[in-house]
């Protein structure tokens, strides 16, 4: 375990370590202490890593990450795992809003509740909380899960594409376009399968399916509304 | 005695509204038709004050001209000296305004890349993402990083020269962009992750920050994810220029790139397009105005856009103080967009050459704004990117011309004190004063 102490190397110092692992490193254990809410922490990462930030971190912690497994001890600031490409993101605390952001791929598990906009204009990423998410949730919400074993707020899926929702709780309000969906059984092992790769002991049954109902898909006057 | 009036009482002339004119009659119909607004490619066409309305003076007595073809008159600018290890250095401050891949066909893109790199200038890419087209043929590519991050991939910033954060266009500030159902073709599907054939919308807004204090943060993220390599330009509309500037420089930015009312769009509402925005001539000087109240003018770089069309366009840019500018429409007709020779086939769209703007709808006949491989095919990658070439050298030629008759040996010498206006408008805009007087509207000192 290689430990870098962010308050005292700075984040530069911090961000250009582990940028210089490369594929094959054998160097794939990191701790980053005293993060101290520091934004862009772990950001950019391309490495088969994995590392710990021991402590709460500000804005885009781990952001576009690619291979590395990132796992916050704490809470998580605004836009962490933006444009995730690939590797998994764990948070132990709550994350704040658009968590995730645009990601196009890997996953991210929140053992918290996640804030306003999680998982917006996703394409691709696998997003699983344990708790509650916020309004306007996965507005726009292109590929991708979203999976929330809790409750998600106003306007879920609001102007969505392909992505899917699975929501144990209530959902507040749908957004424009955003519908409840039949659960077969492809979606249950769908579910089952983001659970466990998660590590979160659900039963899929319990849960909700909601999507796009496509009727915005191409510009039609009488939906102007909706626009 | 009028021959229709029995009585022979005389007739008015048949008078036609200065308010309801042919074209806006033309729009009723349309939208009463259909119950879709007009999209349209392109800049606002209404006429505004511009460049056009500005002369420089020229040498006299007090100031001396170089000689042409003898003296020099340099046009090199670097941009992004400020934090960026490798800020990018360009031959001549004409560069190639961001047009996305899906807007623009492949060979298009490729063009744009050929002639500017062979003019020593960079090309930009657009809402869609890097292609290999694009990379592979410009020397100096900046990466556009936009609120609907389709294509957006880490691997591809870390190939860019430069990042363009793009906050607004001039076409359509405030507004997000659609790229209709027709134009998807399962290349543009795959790039951005969606469904063939469906109507893409582009977000207005940044999905993951709001405000300058955000953006501050995420230029930080962009600099350490590329090593603070590379320099990162924010890009506003012309709506608030003094203030955009200000923030994008206290938020950090390298450059700020500029786009007026002028500047293009793939696809937009008409009123958007000619109703939102301030033109081009308008929004150079409160911007200057912020870099120097910072103290920042020539160290954060000022890129300006939004219908320059010539080296004098480009001279009176930098004598207002821009830095650079950089052209969109202009690269496209020069490529061959609205070329005459086209003029059946712009006819059979209803349209004519010159006036063709249904960018959105993939019929190009020239084959630059398309994805229909037949059209595309008509449109020559190599010849486009040397015409493009051309067209580069000449205006750099026209403002050197210029500028060395104004006695600067560097077009950033060219200054405002170069400068009258044609215009009561362009004087209050420009600052400079009215031919033949000492005097603007606003000229400090004065109290009308």
């Amino acid at each position: 375990m290689q430990t870098l102490d962010l308050q005292e190397i700075g984040l530069r110092q911090v961000n250009e370590t582990l940028h210089a692992q490369a594929d094959n490193t054998n160097q794939t254990a990191w701790e980053i202490v005293n993060p101290k809410g520091a934004h862009a922490i772990a950001c950019g990462l391309n490495a088969p890593i994995e590392v710990s930030v021991m402590g709460s971190t500000g804005y885009y912690c781990a952001g576009m990450n690619q291979q590395a497994t990132v796992n916050i001890k704490g809470s998580a600031g605004p836009g962490t795992g933006e444009n995730i490409m690939s590797g998994k993101i764990v948070i132990d605390g709550d994350a704040s809003q658009y968590l995730g952001a645009t990601g196009h791929g890997g996953m991210i598990v929140v053992k918290g509740n996640a804030s306003s906009r999680c998982g917006i204009s996703m394409k691709g990423v696998n997003i699983v909380v344990q708790g509650n998410i916020g309004h306007m949730s996965a507005f726009m919400g292109q590929s991708g899960n979203l999976v929330v074993c809790g409750d998600a707020g106003d306007a879920l899926g609001d102007s969505c594409y392909e992505a899917r929702f699975f929501v144990r709780g209530s959902v507040k309000s749908l957004g424009a376009d955003c519908v409840k969906k039949e659960m077969r059984p492809e979606h249950l092992e769908l579910l089952q399968k983001l659970l466990d790769e998660a590590g979160i002991d659900a039963d899929p049954q319990e849960f909700t399916r909601y999507g796009s109902a496509r009727n915005l898909y191409n510009f039609d006057v009488d939906n102007a509304a909706a626009y | 005695m009028n021959k229709h009036d029995p009585n022979g009482i005389p007739h008015t002339t048949p008078r036609m509204s200065a308010t309801f004119t042919p074209d806006i009659n033309s729009d009723i119909r349309r939208a009463a038709a259909t119950g879709i607004y007009d999209i349209r490619g392109g800049g606002a066409k209404r006429k505004v004050p511009s460049f056009d309305d500005l002369l420089f003076m020229g040498a006299s007595i007090s100031r001396y001209p170089l000689e042409g073809y003898r003296e020099k008159c340099e046009t090199s600018v670097t941009i992004g000296g400020l934090h960026a290890k490798n800020p990018i250095e360009l031959d001549i401050p004409i560069t190639i305004a961001g047009m996305s891949f899906g807007a623009l066909s492949g060979p298009a893109k490729e063009a744009l890349g050929r002639g500017a790199s062979a003019a020593g200038t960079s090309t930009t890419t657009g809402d869609g993402g890097m292609t290999p087209e694009e990379r592979g043929h410009s020397t100096k590519l900046v990466y556009q990083y936009l609120p609907s991050r389709y294509g957006m991939n880490p691997n591809d910033l870390r190939k860019a020269d430069a990042i363009e954060i793009v906050v607004g266009q001039g076409a359509k500030p405030g507004g997000g962009g659609m790229l209709l159902g027709q134009k998807i073709s399962d290349r543009v599907a795959e790039m951005r992750n969606l469904p063939k054939g469906i109507d893409q919308r582009s977000a207005c807004r940044h999905p993951d920050w709001t405000g300058p204090d955000d953006l501050e943060i995420k230029i930080l993220e962009l600099r350490e994810i590329t090593g603070w390599k590379v320099p990162i330009y924010v890009k506003v509309a012309g709506a608030r220029p003094y203030y955009d500037t200000t923030l994008a420089i206290k938020a950090g930015a390298d450059a700020v790139v500029l786009d007026g009312m002028q500047g293009g769009t793939a696809a937009t509402q008409d009123v958007f397009i000619e109703h939102v925005g301030q033109p081009t001539l308008a929004i150079v000087r409160p911007a200057v105005q912020a870099l120097q109240d910072l103290g920042m003018h020539r160290k954060v770089q000022l890129i300006l856009s939004g219908g320059i069309r010539s080296g004098a366009d480009v001279a009176k840019a930098m004598a207002l103080g821009a830095d650079a500018v950089a052209i969109g429409t202009a690269a496209l007709i020069a490529l061959g967009d609205n070329d005459p020779k086209w003029e059946d086939e712009y006819q059979k769209l209803g349209t004519t050459a010159g006036a063709y703007d249904d960018w959105h709808e993939g019929l190009d006949p020239a084959g630059i704004t398309t994805q229909d491989p037949d059209l595309m095919a008509r449109f020559d990658p190599v010849e486009g990117g040397r015409r493009l070439r051309n067209y580069l050298k000449v205006m750099t030629l026209e403002a050197q011309t210029i500028a060395r008759a104004c006695g600067k040996n560097h077009l950033h010498n060219l200054e405002p004190e170069d400068l009258v206006a044609l215009t009561m408008e362009a004087a209050a805009m420009a600052r400079v004063p009215l031919a033949g007087t000492d005097w603007y509207p606003g000229k400090p000192g004065t109290t009308y």
